[in-house]
């Protein structure tokens, strides 16, 4: 499916998707309660099929977070770019790493580097910072490390 | 120190079963992890129960670095994650600041890139045939790798400068143009690779002994290879087709003639043979451009201070290990926004677990052998 294929088809099946086409390729916010049922449906449509999560990562944008889901379709090679903006002081969304298992890995990261809550994770804890770092979170924009950071 | 670990804490783990459960470290420091990378290991008997990787030995959390330099500093960071493959990830950073910047690359500058990605893919492969081999217990294919390895990073190290970061690729182009002797060492190269390749298969993949240490290993179905985000001969081992130089082709891959590599075995022999297929198709790809460099420029004229346009771009390249993306978020000033380098080597450790469980503690080297990880590539 193209782009066009692709608006057409969502907008059947959510009832109303804000689609941002600036980007390469179709972007759609969604509310983070709506994760989950957004996610299952794109997996599981079987016209849709978004089974490679190739890229989840999390951007501060100091007022908010936003999660960022970069999904592509190995049968049909297309691709789709999923967005949630989250409470920056309390920010908490399903996870979906029961649906992508690469997603287990990529929350993990999310969750020490940006402070991100994964519902239902399975293992949610710290896997690259050291122990004792959890509250502190290192990719945000106004963490501050007086000892070890370097700026040019 | 791992007595306090979480993974003791876990109903059913912690507490010894009538054999009685132990807990193995593997690392960080261990000769085959290649680096230090740290696997905490639950058995039962010989039987694994659970791999849990512990990362960050040599975390340098590349991507905020990245925050704080210009579209012209940050790619030569990159060549730090993988430094096997450093010119494929500074390819697919420059790739990412082109299109935002939407500069054209001047013909000779692409097959000059297309080239050296190649000569790093190659050279990662032996370094990795080498090592992987020496992994399983055949000390002998190490060194003849590494004689082969030596031939390409002397090519590298007289057009780049140096011999593992090259740090070669900028934003329109390449740097400097090649050395006057790059093509006919190149072709020396070719004659000499053409037939030790034969005499790597000879001497380790028809090797009864090797074929019993990795055949049926690690098996790793096609749905889950996807479901993991598994890319490179991780993932084309399994039957997935993840090629990105055939599915997205960027330069002039779309002009060149070679195959993808797709096995269905699914096991770590399956992803050897994924590698080696690979080395002669990389080495006909190479001696299909070094006699047709076309002249011209080597550098698309750029202004001196990048800013790239407000908005999101993403670039991907297949590197050695499989797909590496480059996301970048801009807000049109000097520096990027935000940067996610999204590294093969990762997602491709995620599937570790799923492999190894069940099977014997000593196949867990051999998995990890033919996955081919490279730990500041996941660690970043």
């Amino acid at each position: 499916m193209n782009k066009e294929e692709l608006k057409i088809k969502l907008t059947e099946l959510f009832p109303t998707p804000a689609f941002d086409e600036t980007g390469e390729w179709l972007t759609v916010n969604i509310a983070p309660d709506n994760l989950l049922s957004v996610a299952e449906i794109l997996r599981n449509k079987v016209e849709l099929n978004f089974d490679y999560l190739f890229c989840q990562t999390c951007v501060d944008w100091k007022t908010h977070l936003t999660m960022v889901y970069h999904l592509e379709s190995t049968t049909y090679r297309h691709q789709l770019v999923v967005k949630a903006q989250l409470d920056r002081n309390k920010p908490e969304i399903e996870t979906v790493s029961h649906i992508w298992r690469t997603a287990e890995f990529n929350e993990r990261e999310a969750y020490e580097m940006f402070g991100v809550n994964f519902l239902n994770h399975p293992d949610l804890r710290l896997l690259i910072l050291p122990d004792g770092w959890e509250g502190r979170n290192p990719m945000r924009k106004d963490f501050e490390d007086p000892v070890n950071m370097i700026r040019l | 120190m791992y007595r306090e670990t979480e993974i003791l804490k876990q109903p059913g783990v912690g507490e010894p079963d009538v054999f009685g459960d132990m807990i193995i470290n593997i690392g960080p420091q261990h000769p085959s992890t290649h680096g230090v990378l740290h696997l905490v290991i639950t058995l039962n008997g010989e039987t694994i129960k659970k791999v849990e990787p512990h990362l960050g030995y040599i975390h340098r959390s590349i991507e905020k670095m990245c925050e704080s330099l210009s579209f012209r500093q940050f790619i030569y960071v990159t060549s730090k994650m993988d430094y096997l493959s450093s010119h494929i990830n500074n390819h697919g950073c420059c790739l990412c600041v082109e299109k935002g910047m939407q500069i054209e690359v001047p013909p000779r500058a692409q097959v000059i890139r297309v080239l050296m990605d190649e000569l790093t893919r190659l050279a990662s492969h032996q370094l990795w045939w080498g090592a992987g081999a020496m992994d399983i217990g055949a000390l002998t294919p190490f060194f003849h790798a590494f004689r082969e390895r030596e031939m390409i990073n002397d090519i590298m190290e007289e057009t780049c400068g140096t011999r593992l970061t090259m740090n070669y690729m900028v934003p329109g182009g390449v740097m400097v143009d090649v050395h006057p002797n790059f093509q006919r060492r190149v072709k020396e190269f070719i004659t000499h690779f053409k037939t030790k390749i034969d005499e790597y298969d000879e001497l380790l993949t028809g090797n009864v002994i090797f074929q019993n240490r990795v055949k049926g290993v690690g098996y790793l179905s096609k749905a889950d290879a996807i479901s993991y985000g598994c890319t490179g001969p991780t993932a084309r081992g399994s039957g997935v087709s993840c090629d990105i130089r055939k599915l997205y082709p960027y330069e002039v891959y779309n002009k060149l003639q070679f195959d993808e590599v797709v096995e269905t075995g699914g096991d770590c022999f399956a992803r050897y043979l994924v590698r080696m297929k690979e080395m002669r198709q990389s080495l006909s790809i190479v001696e299909q451009l070094v006699d047709n460099i076309p002249e011209g420029d080597v550098q698309a004229k750029t202004k001196a201070v990048l800013k790239l346009p407000k908005g999101e771009y993403y670039s991907r390249v297949e590197t050695a290990r499989g797909e590496f993306g480059v996301y970048i978020v801009s807000e049109g000033g000097t520096t990027p926004y935000r940067i996610k380098f999204r590294s093969p080597g990762y997602c491709n450790l995620s599937a570790l677990d799923h492999m190894a469980r069940g099977g014997k503690i000593g196949d867990l080297v051999a998995i990890m052998a033919m996955i081919d990880l490279v730990i500041p590539d996941i660690d970043r």
